[in-house]
């Protein structure tokens, strides 16, 4: 019984330890990726629905199709690669680790053979002379030796870089690091999304999950600007923003200039830039002057909003549109349509062109008050992402360390050289973990070099 | 002279090189070989002027930036990484063969960048206003350039394995006689992903360190983010393999080929096909 439930044990272990397993799970998640990139994610677009069977939603909603990366089978697969990388790691390391720990201080004639690389030299000398000779000679053109004496003989060994043996578990570890860097983040961290009107404050986003965050302090957003090249695509989206705590400014964090690529940190929390819109009622600037004579007199003006005139008449805004140049040749750009409310009760209408080669468009009504059209001052609000993320630091260390760890891995060899001291007589061994014609031709080198001491 | 008259150069000397290259195979003679080479390094040269040139055209329209904002640049500089990785391994191992599996995917990337892509320089929208856009498309590239030289390798690994199968006794003939040996070509296949691998590796955590400082998200299941995990899935089944019994040789060529394939639909497939946030078409 004990004996079968070892031999399980045994198995479970085995299986957790192979490399097919390893290549299995890789190009596992390799194809199940693909159908996250192929079916729309959550939020899914409605039009998608609807362009769908019932049947096939109800099939993709049941395997989880629309948010694949959260679905517990993905999430699996990511946790049996966790324990399969650490599993491997285990099995191989404590080997590997002795090799770097313990290396083989003394070549034997057995150990010898096991290496591709030897050459042998006759040099004049006692094994005593010749071992302090060559100790120096490691020194200078490989590595500091240990010298080990069996029977009267000695035994030189020199390595470089033997930590390099340890890149593929530095990366097997950066992994780990990079997934707990992530959860931290799922767990303490949030991402959401909030509007701010210019001249107006916040101190709670929403989350992507529909919840209200206090933020702790309060953002205003004093200004927002848009700006575009020459060919009309956006050359730059700019928020001014202030840190607000207990309402006043926060001394550092007054009008900094937030834009895409260049968010704003407070308090761990960030804000990016990331939309913009209208936030309603613009304001309409008019002037109005009388046909005999005397100074303009400026006019604000809201949508919808009814606005007394010097002499007792009102305005009304009864229609805009940005652009009028179809209806008005020679006047493109905004124009508007007011409705002016005499003393009497009189109903008259003037349209107002903003093109400046326009502006003087109402003249021609003949009315004794002519107006122009000065220009709108729109209000926008700024759309800011914002984030709070304590793991981000964790997952770039564990990708940091995945960069080294590959580097280590993949460009770096552990060369070992062993030289065995006679009495007149010098044998010489050497072996690296990467790369054997290019050590081979160092090997040569270096013996060449000993030959002529 | 302008920078588009450079590429047109550029184009030329790579469609020469290619052709070079084939006569190699057919004549076997080494001068002809060293001509395909020389007209890769004439067109490289060639086209390092044309890259900065544009870059500087780019100054004088006011609109100055990295000439790798939109696909024509980005076809353009991918051909450019793929004979620099491909002028490397020459250099290095001295198969002049491989030249004929390589440069073809340069010279199909300029002759598509030229005849099929619009070229005009334009201004850099918000998104890409940035120093990372250098470093994550610069470490991407030459990523994808190893994979695309390891792609050509791995055919001519199957093609030379095949061969090799059919007349077993008898030494390889023909134009097969110029290839390395199958030992050889796994070898080379191992050391372009080699270079490739920790290169996409940096071209992913720049991107993510990129997208964490613009949109403060450093992973979002994008396509393209995804895309290119997939391929980096592919090329770390690829190194594993390596070490495991059964799983040298073809299934690793193939391995490298399903990789490079993947790689081109994670530059082109997910911007012409998917849409994402990359739909600037970087």
């Amino acid at each position: 019984m004990t004996t079968k439930k070892r031999g399980f044990a045994q198995m479970l272990w085995d299986f957790f330890c192979s490399l097919k397993l390893s290549i299995s799970l890789l190009i596992g998640l390799a194809l199940t990726s693909i159908i996250g990139t192929v079916i729309p994610q959550a939020p899914v677009p409605p039009e998608y629905i609807q362009s769908i069977s019932s049947a096939k939603l109800q099939l993709y909603d049941k395997l989880g199709f629309f948010d694949m990366y959260h679905s517990w089978w993905f999430i699996l697969l990511l946790y049996l690669l966790t324990v399969n990388l650490v599993a491997c790691s285990i099995k191989r390391l404590p080997r590997v680790w002795k090799i770097v720990s313990e290396p083989t201080l003394v070549m034997d004639e057995s150990f010898e053979k096991s290496l591709a690389l030897t050459h042998e030299f006759k040099m004049p000398g006692s094994a005593a002379v010749l071992k302090d000779k060559l100790t120096a000679f490691l020194q200078g053109e490989f590595a500091a030796p240990v010298v080990t004496e069996v029977n009267g003989d000695f035994h030189l060994f020199a390595q470089k870089s033997p930590y390099c043996r340890l890149g593929v578990y530095v990366v097997h570890l950066s992994i780990i690091i990079v997934f707990i860097g992530a959860l931290l983040g799922s767990f303490f961290g949030y991402k959401a999304y909030v509007n701010i009107a210019e001249g107006s404050s916040v101190s709670a986003v929403e989350s992507r999950t529909g919840q209200k965050i206090d933020l702790g302090f309060a953002v205003r957003c004093e200004k927002f600007a848009v700006a575009f090249y020459d060919t009309g695509a956006p050359r730059e989206f700019r928020s001014t923003l202030t840190v607000l705590e207990a309402g006043k400014p926060v001394p550092g964090y007054e009008n900094v200039k937030v834009i895409v690529n260049d968010p704003l940190t407070y308090k761990g929390i960030t804000f990016y830039q990331s939309s913009y819109g209208a936030a309603g009622d613009a304001v309409y600037r008019f002037s109005v002057a009388n046909r005999n004579g005397g100074q303009p007199v400026p006019v604000l003006a809201h949508e919808n909003e009814r606005v007394p005139l010097p002499d007792g008449s009102t305005l009304l805004i009864s229609g805009v549109a940005p652009e009028v140049g179809a209806d008005f040749p020679g006047c493109s750009g905004p124009g508007a349509k007011l409705e002016i409310t005499r003393p009497n009760g009189e109903k008259q209408y003037a349209i107002v062109l903003l093109n400046p080669a326009c502006r003087d468009f109402d003249a021609k009504r003949g009315s004794d008050l002519i107006f122009t059209f000065d220009g709108k001052d729109e209000k926008f609000f700024t759309g800011l992402q914002v984030a709070k993320d304590p793991g981000v630091w964790v997952v770039w260390l564990g990708c940091a360390l995945m960069v080294v760890g590959i580097c280590m891995a993949f460009f770096m060899s552990h060369k070992r050289i062993w030289l065995r001291v006679t009495n007149g007589r010098v044998t010489m061994g050497g072996s690296a973990s990467k790369n054997p014609a290019g050590f081979e031709l160092a090997f040569n080198e270096l013996s060449g070099k000993l030959a002529k001491l | 002279m302008s920078s588009s008259m450079l590429f047109n150069v550029t184009t030329i000397s790579y469609m020469v090189s290619t052709l070079a290259f084939m006569a190699f195979l057919a004549s076997k003679n080494k001068t002809v070989g060293l001509a395909g080479t020389l007209a890769a390094i004439f067109g490289f040269v060639v086209q390092t002027t044309a890259i900065g040139l544009r870059w500087k055209e780019s100054y004088d329209l006011g609109r100055g930036h990295a000439p790798l904002s939109n696909l024509f640049e980005s076809v353009v500089f991918f051909s450019w990484t793929i004979i620099l990785i491909f002028l490397i391994i020459d250099f290095k191992y001295k198969y002049r063969a491989v030249g004929f599996f390589v440069v073809p995917f340069a010279l199909l990337g300029m002759a598509w960048a030229q005849l099929g892509l619009n070229s005009g320089i334009e201004p850099l929208v918000p998104a890409l206003q940035s120093n990372w856009l250098l470093y994550h498309v610069v470490t991407c590239f030459l990523g994808y350039a190893a994979f695309a030289v390891a792609c050509g390798i791995s055919i001519m690994y199957l093609i030379r394995e095949k061969q090799e199968d059919s007349s077993a006794s008898s030494p390889a003939g023909g134009v097969i006689a110029l290839f390395p040996s199958v030992k050889v070509l796994d070898d080379l296949n191992y050391k372009a992903i080699m270079i490739g691998f920790p290169l996409l590796t940096l071209g992913i955590v720049t991107g993510a360190a990129w997208a964490n400082y613009a949109w403060g998200t450093y992973w979002s299941w994008d396509p393209k983010e995804t895309w290119s995990l997939i391929v980096w899935f592919v090329y770390a089944a690829f190194l594993h393999a390596r070490i495991t019994r059964g799983w040298v040789g073809r299934r690793a060529a193939w391995l490298s080929i399903i990789g490079f394939a993947a790689t081109i639909f994670c530059y082109l497939g997910v911007n012409l096909l998917l849409s994402g946030l990359h739909s600037y078409g970087g």
